[in-house]
């Protein structure tokens, strides 16, 4: 999976599953200041990482991402070394 | 003591989904009950149920109010929004003024059964995801209701098996008089899905009249073979009376009776004797004599042990003067953990459109039934004071008395 695939992913989850909207979705927003997202939804984000990327996220790993641009870094890291 | 009154009702059942369809329900004596081809292939005994369309809430609510909610939240949540609008209270009100809940339920099993398969497959609880906690409790209605509508009043869920919806209407009148609280939403949810009645099935207490589903639940009928497991949800507005007045309120109701007991015997069976003593005790509690009852709703649930023993209480108590007498189970099937709002709803639209609801599928009365005057066909009356019975698992009895005004 390159970058585009895995930003693509990652964006069609937060709209279809957790409900962000789709003019939220840029690379500097901030998960919590302007998506929206709370301690709630980033328990559902771990369950849809792991159906879509077949991996667990780790709690203590989320807490350091910050914004959307942290985040598909995070994933793609992730997938990187996974592979 | 002050008065309580119902200023607001909800319904979402087998017999209708709003206030409207289930009182045409209820005058042509429609029953809601089919199959359920998923109990078969599960390995119920009997696929019959009460058939409850889903909501969809998509429009109504946003994703974190929508994903809490189990399959009994969101009919909850149904009834609860037409009994508000019914009342005249929106949100505005609720924000300014402290507003109670108490709501029956006595159960949540799909978002247990489900979290437990994830559980067992990803063998990791976060995987269960943040829904499942809120879904799985049995305050699972109270909770999401509560944060729904920003009550800030009592809160919490009356878990007493089948007379759950009926002592929450029982319990929230004790609040108002004793003047703690001036407007409280109380009624009764029950979930319909196929995992939710398995273990009830297991005790072959379900109706196997397959072929005719619509005939299937005959409360005090000789022929029945069991009751027929139903749901959804049904919400009433209770209000302090001098609060409602000043108001303008719409009143449906006075509250003037609520008597409970608890027959201490055994584990399924009913008792006429602890059944008697909850209509005694509302009959005392309103200061009424039983002759002063123009009608009663029964508990009847199409058991041949539990219709039975109503019956024979019903009699001990009203015998001589010839009460009317339905059980709306014959449409409804038996919408237990709901029943006993959902009934006082029904009896609400009887009371305010001057009909007595037929007891359907009541062909030939047994020795027991016999001797009650029941109502096997739709019939006009003016309904001035009526009592709502609902006994339960553990032998826990309620009875409910309103009185128009």
């Amino acid at each position: 999976m390159n970058r585009t695939q895995i930003i693509e992913t990652i964006n069609n989850f937060l709209i279809e599953d957790i409900e962000v909207a789709p003019e939220a979705l840029k690379e500097n927003a901030f998960l919590k200041e302007d998506l929206g997202i709370d301690s709630l939804d980033f328990v559902d984000i771990v369950v849809v990482v792991e159906q879509n990327f077949g991996f667990k996220i780790k709690p203590e790993e989320m807490a350091k991402v910050k914004t959307l641009l942290q985040f598909y870094d995070y994933i793609e890291g992730k997938l990187k070394a996974n592979n | 003591m002050k008065r309580v009154v119902i200023t607001g009702m909800g319904i979402y059942s087998c017999i209708g989904t709003n206030l409207e369809e289930v009182r045409e329900s209820l005058f042509t004596g429609k029953s809601g009950i089919g199959i359920d081809p998923k109990r078969t292939e599960y390995g119920y005994r009997s696929p019959l149920t009460g058939i409850v369309p889903q909501p969809d809430l998509r429009e109504a609510l946003n994703r974190r109010q929508r994903i809490c909610l189990p399959e009994e939240g969101e009919y909850a949540y149904m009834a609860t929004e037409e009994a508000l609008k019914d009342a005249g209270i929106g949100m505005d009100y609720l924000e300014k003024h402290e507003t109670g809940i108490l709501y029956g339920n006595d159960s949540s099993s799909k978002a247990v059964i489900e979290s437990h398969e994830t559980c067992l497959e990803k063998k990791d609880t976060t995987l269960m995801g943040s829904r499942a906690i809120f879904q799985s409790m049995n305050s699972t209605v109270t909770m999401n209701l509560s944060t729904i509508y920003k009550l800030r009043g009592i809160n919490f869920t009356i878990s007493a098996a089948c007379a759950s919806g009926s002592h929450s209407i029982g319990l929230g009148a004790m609040f108002i008089r004793l003047g703690l609280q001036d407007m409280i939403v109380c009624g009764g949810a029950q979930e319909t899905n196929y995992l939710s009645m398995a273990s009830f099935d297991g005790l072959s207490a379900f109706s196997i009249r397959i072929d005719e589903p619509q005939k299937a639940s005959r409360p005090f009928d000789k022929g029945r073979d069991g009751l027929v497991p139903s749901g959804g949800a049904a919400t009433v507005i209770l209000e302090e009376y001098e609060h409602a007045v000043k108001r303008g309120a719409r009143i449906y109701a006075e509250v003037v009776g609520y008597g409970f007991s608890s027959n201490g015997v055994h584990i399924s069976q009913p008792s006429n004797e602890g059944s008697a003593l909850a209509m005694t005790r509302a009959l005392q509690d309103a200061n009424l004599k039983p002759s002063d009852i123009d009608y009663i709703n029964a508990h009847a649930t199409s058991t041949v042990l539990g219709d039975s023993y109503e019956a024979m209480a019903i009699d001990e108590v009203f015998g001589m003067h010839r009460t009317p007498v339905s059980s709306t189970k014959g449409m409804t099937g038996h919408e237990c953990w709901m029943a006993g709002s959902s009934e006082v709803v029904y009896t609400l639209i009887m009371m305010q459109n001057s009909f007595m609801a037929p007891n359907i599928n009541l062909e030939e009365p047994d020795d027991f039934s016999k001797k009650m005057n029941i109502i096997a066909k739709t019939t006009d009356k003016k309904l001035g004071i009526c009592l709502s019975n609902s006994f339960g698992f553990g032998g826990t009895n309620s009875a409910l008395i309103l009185k128009k005004l």
